[in-house]
């Protein structure tokens, strides 16, 4: 029985592990240098594969690994783990202790923290939404293509794309209110 | 043009009011209507509220040509290893 589907992971699952590996590198190209290795080794274990979890939860928890690996190439390629912080950095003037101290009014990481696993419990939602509502409402919403230019790539009426927008955004909120929350 | 919007047009006109799409008028039928209608303000309310939980989110996607250069990497290996 075939479990896995590998022609379909980056359709599938492409955007969901780029921005759960993007909170955690910061680089958009390491990130997708390490989906890119992710899915490689995914199709190197298939056989490990043993469909108890789905098959996105399986390649999370290879690209887990992936990120904490990269994390020690880097670390062992400076070759000591000793964390410097420099107190006064070169565009400073003067010595300024307000400098230093967290600014209340920033967006404090925790913040950003939440958004990021707000934005992957958004793709859960999308991905249990039939297939064509889920890409039209993403193309709409999420990568803010225009009415027309979706219409025609779907070659759908723009009444149509309404009808499919409103079912998907039903399904949404939802999905969201159960799981997001409350 | 009529001023009253019935419950499915007022949906309708904010669900493309999400999208900016919506004119100056529709909106003013809407928020006409959401006065006098409790199951649309709601229904507004909540669809707003999506909008802006997606907005916060800050979803980032890739590229179309960055999702196929991950499938040509991806379809060579599969070609390379057929057993695997």
């Amino acid at each position: 029985m075939e479990l896995l589907n590998p022609d379909k992971w980056v359709d599938n699952y492409a955007d969901y592990l780029y921005n759960y590996t993007i909170v955690r590198v910061n680089d958009p190209i390491v990130a997708q240098d390490l989906i890119s290795e992710t899915f490689l080794a995914g199709l190197k274990s298939k056989k490990n594969f043993k469909g108890e979890a789905t098959e996105r939860t399986w390649l999370i928890s290879i690209l887990k690994r992936k990120i904490i690996d990269y994390y020690r190439k880097i670390n062992s390629k400076k070759g000591k783990a000793e964390v410097h912080i420099s107190y006064r950095d070169d565009d400073s003037e003067g010595d300024w202790l307000e400098e230093n101290a967290a600014d209340p009014f920033d967006r404090n990481a925790e913040d950003r923290m939440e958004n990021k696993e707000l934005g992957l419990v958004i793709l859960e939602c999308l991905d249990k939404l039939p297939e064509k509502q889920a890409t039209i409402f993403k193309k709409k919403t999420i990568e803010n293509f225009d009415t027309e230019a979706i219409c025609k790539e779907y070659n759908i009426t723009p009444s149509n794309l309404w009808v499919i927008i409103h079912r998907a955004r039903k399904s949404m909120v939802e999905c969201l209110e159960k799981n997001w929350f409350n | 043009m009529k001023f009253f919007l019935k419950c499915d047009e007022a949906v309708h006109v904010c669900d493309k009011s999400q999208y900016n799409e919506a004119s100056f008028f529709e909106k003013l039928k809407l928020k006409m209507h959401i006065l006098i209608c409790a199951l649309c303000r709601g229904h507004a309310k909540r669809n707003t509220k999506l909008t802006e939980t997606i907005n916060a989110a800050n979803i980032k996607t890739l590229l179309p040509e960055e999702k196929e250069q991950l499938k040509s990497r991806l379809q060579q290996e599969i070609k390379n290893n057929p057993q695997a």
